[in-house]
């Protein structure tokens, strides 16, 4: 299965990944002779096969509501790439120049 | 016999019989990286003064009477997917440079319990993608072995730090394999435990359904003693499974009478390197003569597996490292733009081209009108592979095979070809897919000295079983003692 440079392009996006135009082509030809293995699965009739997702039989974990330990802010705020004050300063959402400052 | 020869088991002894202080021990291994890790290139990070503090501790604690862990005054390395209170945790990416984790993962909480003195941090594929370690943001180790060849991995920063004498022990994990192959090119004892064995939680995710912690050793008896520390329910990962842990190290020597071993013939077609088959025949005959029994087993659907694997791990890996996005934590762009703008630039800027490949692959198999074709299909026929497993497993008690279709093969052979690169997971992958248990343990050499491992495959939470059938052939044979010259 061959992708398009354009498919390439859309995956891209959706998966949040800037790239050169150079790159999306060495990943076109990567993908899709990957995918041309990848297709061997195709061979198989899996016709009423379950799906296994997960090789545990894993159902909902419960447990009591209680109170446990917990970071600091400074301790969960020691990485941010830009901290202000006691949030993470990030890029405006929408359309401005910006960021959002406390 | 230098103190950094040793196993964890005789620098226990050498310590109790007060031949040797955690100080001295500790001494000698940071003495050993300084001399010899500039040539193998295994640890991200060292920690000197700071492990030397906590060994003297454990000295005083001993000299004080005090009850001490299990692994008192044994230095380890721990593989840099896993979070390190206060100690630098890249996953030998650029996007986590310099990030410092503000919690220990469990695995690494309770060797610290149990008075383990972590040494250091070490280099791996980034994110755990990739089976020679060349996928490293920052360093290339080498093979103890052989500098001209690659560790195996993703471990293989681990692997080679104990190969080469750089701490006793180490941790790693497996999600295709990346326990077991480079154990079995680095000539040691490596094992992937059972899905839900052990704890996950501190683990940075790669693909959270195949991931697994597990120990790097010398020999199959710090093997069983690093598994009785780690394993075990955790609260904090709901796939830890709540089964008691036994005691492994207890019965390790306890011969196991009537023992079937499922030989799969798909695991000795094409591609298996001539000299490797020679040496798993041969240990295969070994068996024979302790009074195993060899049966013929098949796992139709192995030729499968690589295709399942690459589909599933790069679907769970899309989503997982969706977290890095230059928000809380990690690199971020320094470009000016919008919020999406920012996660695109951020992530193409500091994923490597392997971590992006998988993402795109990932991506892709789960996007609208390719899911049924691509992922869905994979579960299917995951579901096959672990039927194949459970059929066999009626009919013997273990498979056994190679680890890896060749010994360490050279720096750059395959860095351009990504699926050549995949296949040398060949014989590990299906494992992990279908949750049961594998270890790779040194089984002899080739011709120009590279270390082969032996497989050994157990259903799930049989590694009790597992470890003394492993110890069965390590008892009759010194492939464990062999330490290559750095």
């Amino acid at each position: 299965m061959s992708l398009t440079l354009d498919e390439v392009r859309k995956v891209a996006k959706l998966a949040r990944l800037e790239m050169s135009d150079a790159d999306l082509a060495t990943m076109q030809k990567q993908l899709s002779a990957i995918l041309d293995y990848v297709d061997q699965l195709g061979q198989l009739n899996t016709d009423g096969v379950e799906p296994l997702a997960h090789p545990l039989p894993v159902a909902n974990v419960f447990r009591e509501d209680v109170i446990g330990t917990c970071l600091t802010p400074d301790e969960a705020l020691a990485n941010a790439p830009n901290r202000l004050a006691d949030f993470f300063g990030v890029p405006a959402v929408f359309d401005t120049d910006e960021p959002v400052s406390h | 016999m230098s103190l950094t020869e040793k196993t964890a088991a005789e620098l226990l002894a050498l310590q109790a019989a007060g031949k040797a202080s955690a100080v001295e021990i500790t001494d000698a291994f940071l003495a050993s990286i300084a001399d010899r890790d500039q040539k193998v290139q295994a640890f991200m990070h060292v920690e000197g003064a700071n492990a030397k503090a906590v060994a003297a501790v454990i000295d005083a604690k001993r000299k004080s009477g005090a009850k001490l862990g299990a692994l008192a005054g044994v230095p380890i390395a721990i593989k840099d997917v896993l979070c390190t209170k206060g100690i630098p945790t890249t996953c030998s990416s650029k996007i986590l440079e310099g990030f410092v984790p503000p919690y220990d993962a469990t695995v690494v909480a309770r060797l610290k319990a149990a008075d383990a003195i972590l040494i250091g941090k070490t280099n791996m594929d980034e994110f755990a993608m990739g089976s020679s370690t060349e996928n490293s943001a920052y360093k290339t180790t080498r093979n103890p072995w052989d500098p001209e060849r690659i560790p195996g991995g993703s471990s293989g920063g681990s692997a080679a730090a104990v190969a080469a004498c750089l701490a006793p022990v180490s941790l790693g994990t497996d999600t295709g394999g990346s326990i077991r192959q480079p154990a079995s090119l680095c000539g040691i004892v490596g094992i992937k435990p059972t899905y839900g064995r052990v704890s996950r939680y501190g683990m940075i995710a790669f693909a959270s359904s195949l991931d697994q912690i597990g120990p790097f050793t010398h020999d199959v008896y710090d093997n069983a003693l690093l598994m009785e520390i780690i394993s075990g329910f955790d609260p904090h990962d709901a796939t830890s499974v709540n089964q008691p842990v036994p005691a492994y190290t207890k019965t390790l020597n306890d011969k196991v009478e009537g023992l079937r071993i499922g030989v799969p013939k798909e695991f000795f077609g094409e591609g298996l390197d001539s000299e490797v088959e020679a040496a798993i025949r041969t240990a295969l005959k070994e068996y024979e003569k302790l009074g195993a029994k060899l049966i013929d087993v098949s796992l139709p659907h192995s030729s499968y597996a690589v295709s399942v694997y690459y589909i599933v791990a790069t679907a769970e890996a899309s989503s997982n490292l969706a977290r890095f996005d230059g928000m809380h934590y990690g690199h971020r762009t320094k470009q000016k733009a919008d919020l999406i703008g920012t996660y695109a630039k951020s992530r193409g800027e500091a994923f490597g081209k392997e971590v992006q490949r998988r993402i795109m692959l990932g991506t892709y198999a789960l996007s609208s009108g390719y899911k049924d074709a691509y992922y869905l299909k994979a579960l299917k026929v995951r579901r096959l592979i672990k039927n194949d497993f459970d059929a066999a497993f009626e009919k013997c008690d273990v498979i056994m095979g190679p680890t890896a279709p060749t010994a360490a093969f050279k720096k750059g052979e395959k860095s351009d070809n990504p699926l050549a690169m995949y296949l040398s997971d060949i014989y590990t992958i299906s494992c992990n897919l279908a949750g049961i248990a594998g270890l790779s343990i040194p089984c002899g050499f080739t011709k120009t000295n590279l270390p082969i491992g032996l497989q050994l495959l157990s259903p799930p939470f049989d590694e009790e079983r597992m470890l003394r059938v492993a110890r069965m052939y390590e008892a009759a044979t010194d492939w464990h003692t062999k330490r290559p010259t750095v």
